[in-house]
């Protein structure tokens, strides 16, 4: 073939760039797609509870994955601030995965249990009032906003198409979990539910 | 990974570099014409190109790429299941991080284990030691002064919830705690709520309102003395604060003790056996110890 065939054909130019960047990612994602590590959760975890998943919902509303990621990586300095390394199948059922590239805060993979219920809510609402230093904004809107978990059900009937294992159970008592808590109480649930499943083992 | 993905891997990851290589291999091959201002034809706004073969430094240096992709690949995992001639794997390098890292600390660790709090509170490494690990897990609630923030104590005076006891302090980090203030709002109204502020004002030594301190008292002495104590200063046992010392866990505002009675308050430590282990709990017990001592 030609050089000047393929610099002067813009559609087979197109097409052979294409196989030529699909290797990458024929080696290295789509086997992950099928191989027991990646796709099986771990043994004894549980999907996020009805006001939990709501939680996680406005944690990526108000962008706190912008901030703060949730993928403790496999280096000690790490693992001894923030705990046991994150693992492919604690994150099976996260639709979307929220690792996060950037750490302007913390990670927060393991976040929960760190601190008391009250401790998020005070820092949520005004976070000097607990780090003097902190440049965190404060999201004190969270604590007015009230939930009425119309769609929670449906959410959680979206996630249960690619994979995620709730009951019918679960769905039928979203709403009624869910209604009249406010956001702030759902992104606390959430921030307590992260990252339980794996224990330190310093 | 399956039979069937570890070949696959092993065949694009093959076809890669040797495709990589026909094609240096095949551009290398054309002829050239020894004409350094033969053009390639192409004009573009009166720009021509011209047809010289690829420099020779730039070649080599797809060379060399070619050369350490096939070391890479035969050191380090990347063939498939093929775990390479090293066995490198991440786990096994942060497991050998920590392992170093144990080399190094462990010892210093072990030495102050088994030596008493009150004792390692007086010793200047274990202290400091006991500091690092609290500025980098206990700040953010009782901050990095250790001065606390409202309904975190300051762990620098001397009033302590649940005494100024070794072993208790180290239960509180090790296991954490749950204090816990029920609400009276149901119980009392405005008016014995102002009452009982003022009485608890009182206990303090503040300057208070007689007449409402004495209804307060009453209410005091049938409800409220089962965890504070008769005497108001508290019981270590529970964790209730000491009411006669004037320091206040949640600020000592009228206002603010009204809101405390009325609706109760929580505080949790939350437990550090698993978070910090057992040794660097000790330590942090040390140095927490030593803070009151000053």
């Amino acid at each position: 073939m030609k050089h000047e065939k393929v610099e002067k054909n813009i559609g087979l130019m197109g097409l052979l760039i294409f196989i030529v960047i699909s290797f990458g990612g024929l080696a290295e994602i789509v086997p992950l797609f099928f191989i027991s590590d990646t796709t099986e959760p771990l043994k004894g975890m549980k999907p996020h509870s009805a006001l939990a998943l709501e939680g996680r919902d406005i944690y990526i509303r108000e962008g706190c994955n912008t901030c703060h990621s949730q993928m403790i990586r496999p280096f000690r300095a790490e693992t001894e601030r923030y705990g046991h390394y994150s693992v492919a199948g604690e994150h099976v059922w996260e639709h979307p995965f929220l690792w996060g590239s950037k750490r302007t805060g913390p990670d927060l993979a393991r976040v929960g249990g760190r601190y008391s219920d009250e401790w998020h809510r005070v820092h949520l609402l005004n976070p000097r009032d607990l780090v003097p230093d902190s440049n965190m904004p404060a999201f004190t809107w969270l604590e007015h906003a009230v939930l009425d978990g119309e769609l929670t059900g449906k959410k959680m009937e979206a996630l249960r198409m690619v994979g995620v294992p709730y009951t019918d159970t679960d769905i039928a008592n979203a709403k009624s979990e869910v209604a009249g808590k406010t956001e702030l109480d759902a992104v606390v649930t959430y921030l307590q539910s992260l990252g339980l499943i794996l224990k330190d083992k310093r | 990974m399956s039979e069937f993905w570890n070949w696959w891997v092993i065949l694009i990851t093959v076809v890669n570099v040797l495709g990589c290589w026909a094609l240096l291999y095949w551009t290398r091959r054309m002829k050239d014409s020894g004409d350094e201002n033969e053009t390639t034809g192409h004009v573009y706004d009166g720009i021509e190109e011209y047809n010289n073969p690829l420099p020779k430094w730039w070649l080599n240096m797809f060379n060399i790429c070619l050369v350490f992709s096939v070391v890479y690949l035969i050191l380090y995992p990347g063939l498939g299941n093929f775990a390479g001639v090293l066995g490198w794997t991440q786990q096994g390098q942060h497991a050998e991080e920590v392992a170093d890292a144990k080399a190094i600390y462990a010892p210093l660790f072990a030495k102050y284990a088994s030596v008493p709090i009150e004792e390692l509170s007086k010793v200047k490494q274990a202290t400091q030691m006991g500091k690092r690990i609290f500025v980098n897990t206990c700040f953010g609630c009782h901050g990095s002064d250790a001065r606390g923030n409202k309904g975190y104590p300051d762990l620098t005076d001397k009033d302590w919830l649940y005494g100024k006891d070794a072993a208790a302090l180290e239960q509180s980090i090790l296991n954490g705690r749950s204090g816990m203030m029920p609400a009276y709002e149901e119980v009392f109204d405005a008016a014995q709520i102002d009452g009982l502020v003022q009485y608890v004002g009182q206990l303090s030594g503040n300057q208070v309102n007689e007449q409402q301190a004495d209804i307060g008292k009453a209410l005091y002495n049938q409800q409220c003395y089962v965890c504070h104590g008769v005497d108001g200063k508290g019981n270590v046992a529970l964790g209730a604060p000491n009411l006669t010392d004037n320091i206040w866990l949640y600020g000592g505002s009228s206002t603010t003790i009204a809101e405390t009675i009325r609706k109760g308050r929580n505080g949790i430590m939350p437990a550090h056996k698993e978070i910090l282990g057992k040794e660097k709990s000790h330590l942090v017990a040390a140095y927490v110890y030593s803070l009151s001592d000053k």
